[in-house]
């Protein structure tokens, strides 16, 4: 019983920091697709670079995977405690950031990167104590 | 190739961190007012849209989300990513000196640590080079 709680508990912390990780790779990747917007406005204006954001596929699909993360999160916050469900879903998603960016994203996350984005997950996990 | 930031830019970044948490912040103060929402009573979520501090944590948090698109539309997922963990900091920060909230030893540490993550990446270049990506090709062709 106890151990069947706990694998409930970690699915829904999981698969929020999932569909949190596949928003935010998804949404930097189109961005970089879509390259600098300041100029992009400075070119086209802003309705220009509001059009370039709102007619990219991997934005519009990153938007939905942060919006199915929005309401797991609702839903995981009503079956785990939020003590523990806010900062092991914010640390996940930053160390899965930082894999995923490496991955998929081609970033050269260098020692630096790796120690920030561990430094990271601690100063969550230290301020919801 | 090491890309440095103009005044600007890194005033995209602090606007990211600043209108996050403040916005955060003002919603949550806001929803304090208006009391519990739940499944009888959703009728209460139309009457917090017009509550001055939810209609103000509203507009910070779309000013956000521009600013963090634009952000990441010249620096790696990497790069900005501490900046909007910093935004934890100033939340600890307002509680502390506008909320008069007590903030123990540990967040104290945690608020030390997540400014040396800052700092660890702060310095270093904001976009790295790379290959084209997976996600790239997948996405060329369409969204311009």
């Amino acid at each position: 019983m106890h151990l069947t709680r706990t694998f409930e508990t970690w699915c829904c912390i999981l698969t929020v920091a999932a569909l949190a990780i596949t928003g935010e790779v998804l949404t930097a990747g189109a961005m970089r697709r879509i390259g600098d917007l300041d100029v992009i406005r400075a070119k086209s204006g802003l309705p220009g670079a509001i059009r370039a954001v709102l007619t990219s596929p991997m934005f519009l699909i990153g938007s939905v995977a942060m919006a199915l993360n929005f309401f797991a999160l609702l839903f995981t916050l009503s079956v785990v405690d939020v003590s523990l469900a806010a900062p092991a879903t914010a640390s996940l998603t930053y160390i899965g950031n930082a894999v995923a960016a490496k991955f998929f994203l081609k970033e050269n996350v260098d020692r630096r990167r790796w120690l920030a984005a561990l430094f990271v997950c601690a100063g969550v996990f230290l301020l919801s104590k | 190739m090491k890309h440095t930031l103009s005044p600007q830019r890194y005033l995209i970044l602090l606007t990211v961190l600043l209108t996050a948490s403040v916005g955060d912040t003002m919603l949550s103060h806001g929803m304090s007012q208006i009391g519990a929402v739940d499944f009888h009573h959703l009728g209460l979520l139309l009457a917090a849209l017009r509550n001055p501090w939810v209609i103000g944590g509203i507009v910070l948090l779309i000013g956000f989300f521009s600013s963090y698109l634009t952000a990441l539309s010249w620096a790696d997922l990497t790069f900005v990513m501490p900046a909007t963990a910093f935004g934890y900091v100033v939340v600890a920060l307002l509680s502390r000196f506008w909320l008069h909230e007590h903030l123990s030893a540990y967040r104290w540490a945690g608020i030390l640590t997540i400014v040396c993550a800052v700092g660890f990446v702060a310095n270093g270049p904001s976009r790295t080079e790379h290959e084209p990506t997976a996600l790239e090709v997948m996405d060329s062709g369409a969204g311009r």
